[in-house]
């Protein structure tokens, strides 16, 4: 399947943040995008992830079959926010997405123990640091297949290890013939990735 | 959507949940009522049932605001969003609609019968109150859904989401208390307002989740 934007422009407020972007990537590839704070690499993921309507252009996926026939049903989003309930524990989070979203993958448990927090899934979600949320926000990545992966600033708040664990799983994505649409402005250690540098409009 | 249904329930009961904060805040108006009103037994149980109705229609106001604004605070709605294609959002919100009525209403149709006692009700008054309160109730919930939905970027929507709401609900009271009074005053109906509450809930259920949708589909910033 490939993930297709078409000169793409967006808004925040009346105002154009970016414009005129367009990216197509193929099964495996990966696409890092960069720029200084400001330069709409937040509001790039919304619109391709379809939360924020695009100005102008369009984004679409081919080859996606009856699984995944539109970007949103073919898309993992991991904003800023990490879509946890903090009154629930870390199983009962990852439980829920997991039998929300469908097209199961990996258990909770087997997730839990990817991310490196085996043990800790009974505690409740607001007790964990903010690197264990991280990690357990990325958890909710593996529960379910979705092949185009939309992250925003996917390695905020965690530790060296973590990282390296996560480019790991990044790559393992790839390799499996995923899509991944990253913004950063962290090395994200994915070898063999296209980039593409935003600037601060105006 | 079992799922989020059971999510919704067990997150209500749970800590800062506030399911009981409605039953509370029921009970307490229901209580300062005869302070205010005077010890006439006859007068209370007259205004019984408006009374029940008017205080359980404030209660379900009460924990509206948060509806989706919790979801919203934690990211949760974006994927609720994003998985429009796989669960229809009018559904999902239909179905957190339910888990809000069931784990945050309910207790208010279930303490009502012993807040009857208070307005000095007779039995049948206070089965039919009960009854057209359980009835009823959720219509409430599905407007306010579609008020919260509108609300759902304000940071402090709560009031704005009553003030949305309530004169929506006007028509869920008056067949709600006339078909509580139908029940003991005798020349007045039951069946008649009754059956157009149960109207109302139905027609609602389809038309309060299809607004709501509509406006979280394009409140997402």
């Amino acid at each position: 399947m490939r993930l297709i934007a078409e000169n793409l422009s967006g808004e925040r407020g009346g105002e154009t943040v970016f414009s005129g972007i367009g990216f197509a990537l193929e099964r495996g590839e990966a696409l890092v995008v960069t720029g200084p704070n400001g330069a709409g690499k937040s509001t790039l993921l919304r619109v391709v992830a379809g939360l924020l309507p695009a100005a102008e252009g369009i984004v679409k996926v081919e080859g996606g079959g009856d699984e995944f026939p539109s970007v949103a049903s073919a898309s993992h989003y991991l904003g800023h926010l990490n879509a946890m309930k903090t009154a629930l524990s870390v199983e009962e989070n990852l439980g829920f997405w997991r039998a929300f979203q469908g097209e199961a993958g990996l258990s909770v448990g087997q997730a839990l123990e990817t991310v490196g927090l085996d043990g800790l899934g009974h505690l409740p979600f607001g007790y964990l640091s903010t690197g264990q949320r991280r990690r357990a926000s990325i958890a909710k990545l593996l529960v379910s297949r979705r092949p185009v992966w939309l992250l925003d600033e996917p390695t905020a708040g965690l530790d060296k290890a973590s990282e390296e664990r996560f480019a790991g799983l990044m790559e393992g994505h790839c390799r499996e013939g995923g899509i991944i649409v990253a913004a950063t402005h962290l090395p994200l250690g994915l070898e063999g990735a296209k980039a593409l540098q935003m600037k601060v409009a105006g | 959507m079992r799922s989020l249904f059971l999510r919704d329930i067990r997150l209500s009961i749970r800590a800062g949940g506030g399911a009981l904060i409605g039953v509370i805040f029921f009970l307490a108006v229901i209580a300062t009522i005869p302070f205010g009103v005077g010890p006439d037994l006859n007068l209370l149980s007259r205004i019984g049932p408006a009374i029940l109705w008017i205080a359980a229609l404030l209660a379900c106001l009460l924990g509206l605001d948060r509806l989706f604004q919790a979801d919203r605070e934690d990211g949760s709605l974006d994927l609720l969003v994003l998985n429009s294609d796989r669960h229809m959002l009018a559904l999902t919100v239909l179905t957190k609609c339910l888990a809000h009525w069931a784990g945050s209403v309910l207790p208010l149709v279930i303490a009502a019968p012993l807040l009857g006692l208070f307005m000095n009700m007779e039995p049948l008054g206070i089965g039919a109150t009960a009854f057209t309160l359980l009835v009823g109730t959720p219509a409430i919930t599905f407007i306010g859904a579609a008020g919260a939905a509108v609300a759902v970027a304000l940071p402090r929507g709560g009031l704005l989401i009553s003030v949305l709401v309530l004169p929506l609900t006007i028509p869920v009271l008056i067949f709600g208390v006339s078909a509580s009074y139908g029940a003991v005053a005798d020349p007045a109906p039951f069946l008649q307002p009754f059956l157009i509450l149960a109207a109302l809930t139905l027609f609602l259920a389809v038309v309060g989740p299809l607004a709501a949708a509509l406006a979280l589909r394009h409140g997402t910033d």
